[in-house]
């Protein structure tokens, strides 16, 4: 049986992870390199690294960072912000990446997936998607949520997997930062509509939010989050102890 | 020295960097006289088998590997490595592999449920045959421990060289060895699977002593 995963997500903006504090033990918690071994240790079971960095020197700085941790972390890596081409897809996995989520850059340019899952294959390209409800239909957002493309998501969810991608982010743009769960029902419609491993974002407050998330939809295989595990508000040691508890498969 | 095997398949720094890691002295090469030099071998790969094996047998490749392996070097094939240890393929018609392992590799579809995911992505646990000792290559490793497992293809018709396997709606070959018990595959990616997989790599550093 597959397990269910847990993938905490680090923002890195200028070689420092943004909102990192509250642990106990670890001297640096700002330090992409110390957080992402203390997760390692606590089993997470992949990390995802999100590069919010404007310039092209906080560019540079983010893929030594990468090389580091991939040097020291044997746990599937993926990359996201920022990937735009080819080029950026060639950038990050010569610097130890083992996957490439791809979110704006695939809006603006939509040959982005095809080209990228045939170089690199599919298990490579990692779809994510902002999505918020406008007029009671899920749509598409692009720039960090700020714009609202007018795409309908399960249908560009669709398009996406259809040129190759590997697996699908969906970050709820209505229960992010809100901490109330993570958004069912939107999980859902995607869980019908597509055959791929489905990585549920935005939301989780609590342990018992990922247990209600598995729980509900089986078919969802992985649960990422990053301020409440940043925090120090759910460690994902007992997480996953909660979770076998509750008879949901995990690597423990 | 390790040497992993490089014909422009695939993405070689998190192999290369679990070896530094573990101790091991390792080097990247696709010169065929550092490969007939090195005390093992690793044979990476992702993508589609069809290219990996044309790409081997442009290089020359294949006889370099199939030569050193039939003289007893430790080989050890991961993911589409493994795959490429074969008899042959059936990924998007049929290729042959190199031959090491009686066998063939067919897709995941025919043997899981419907509604299973394929590609296999993710954490799994190790099982050993009831019917035969345990690997070499588990030495460090209990069974049931959890591997990272990215495949959508699998080693199929080779049951007695399975040294382990995982649970996916059916029992999928996780790893295989042949018959000599020096040429090794596994499905999943020990580079990828923490602390289990370093332990899965140095043991098959130690296999054929250590340098």
């Amino acid at each position: 049986m597959i397990t269910k995963r847990i993938i905490p997500c680090l923002d890195v903006r200028d070689g420092r992870v943004v909102k990192g504090k509250n642990f106990l033990g670890l001297r640096d918690v700002s330090s992409p390199v110390s957080l992402a071994e203390f997760y390692s240790d606590s089993g997470a079971d992949e990390l995802v690294f999100y590069d919010i960095t404007a310039s092209a020197e906080g560019r540079t700085i983010f893929t030594d960072i990468l090389t580091e941790c991939a040097r020291k972390i044997f746990i599937p890596l993926t990359v996201g912000g920022g990937i735009n081409s080819i080029a950026d897809f060639d950038r990050v996995l010569k610097c130890g990446a083992d996957k490439v989520s791809v979110n704006t850059g695939a809006i603006k340019n939509p040959s982005l997936v095809y080209e990228a899952a045939k170089r690199y294959g599919s298990q490579c390209v990692v779809l994510s998607v902002d999505i918020k409800r406008v007029d009671g239909a899920f749509r598409v957002f692009a720039r960090g949520g700020r714009d609202d493309t007018g795409i309908e998501a399960i249908e560009w969810l669709r398009r996406g997997v259809d040129n190759g991608a590997g697996e699908i982010v969906v970050n709820s743009i209505d229960t992010d930062g809100v901490k109330g769960g993570f958004d069912l029902e939107m999980l859902a419609a995607v869980c019908d509509a597509v055959d791929l491993p489905v990585i549920a974002s935005g939301g989780a407050g609590s342990i018992e939010d990922f247990v209600t998330l598995f729980r509900t939809l089986p078919g969802v295989d992985a649960g990422l989050a990053a301020s409440v595990f940043h925090f120090g508000e759910i460690d994902i040691k007992t997480l996953k102890s909660e979770l076998a508890r509750e008879n949901i498969p995990v690597r423990i | 020295m390790t040497v992993i095997i490089d014909y422009g398949v695939g993405n070689l720094f998190s192999l290369s960097s679990s070896l530094e890691y573990i101790g091991e002295a390792e080097k990247v090469s696709g010169d065929p006289e550092e490969i007939r030099r090195a005390d093992r071998i690793i044979l990476p790969g992702v993508g589609a088998f069809g290219d990996a094996a044309a790409k081997l047998k442009e290089t020359g490749l294949d006889r370099v590997i199939v030569e050193e392996a039939k003289a007893g070097k430790p080989l050890l094939g991961i993911c589409l490595g493994m795959q490429l240890l074969f008899l042959r393929s059936y990924e998007f018609g049929e290729h042959a592999g190199l031959g090491l392992i009686p066998g063939s590799v067919r897709p995941i579809k025919e043997v899981v449920g419907e509604e299973l995911k394929v590609p296999q992505i993710g954490w799994n646990r190790l099982f050993f045959p009831e019917d035969k000792p345990k690997s070499r290559l588990y030495r460090y490793t209990r069974e049931g421990e959890f591997v990272y497992f990215v495949h959508s293809y699998h080693g199929a018709d080779c049951k007695e060289y399975i040294s382990a396997y995982t649970e996916y709606g059916a029992p999928l070959t996780a790893s295989v060895e042949n018959a000599a018990g020096n040429v090794f595959g596994t499905q999943y990616h020990p580079e990828k699977s923490g602390r289990v997989g370093l332990g899965i790599l140095r043991a098959f550093c130690e296999i054929g002593g250590r340098q």
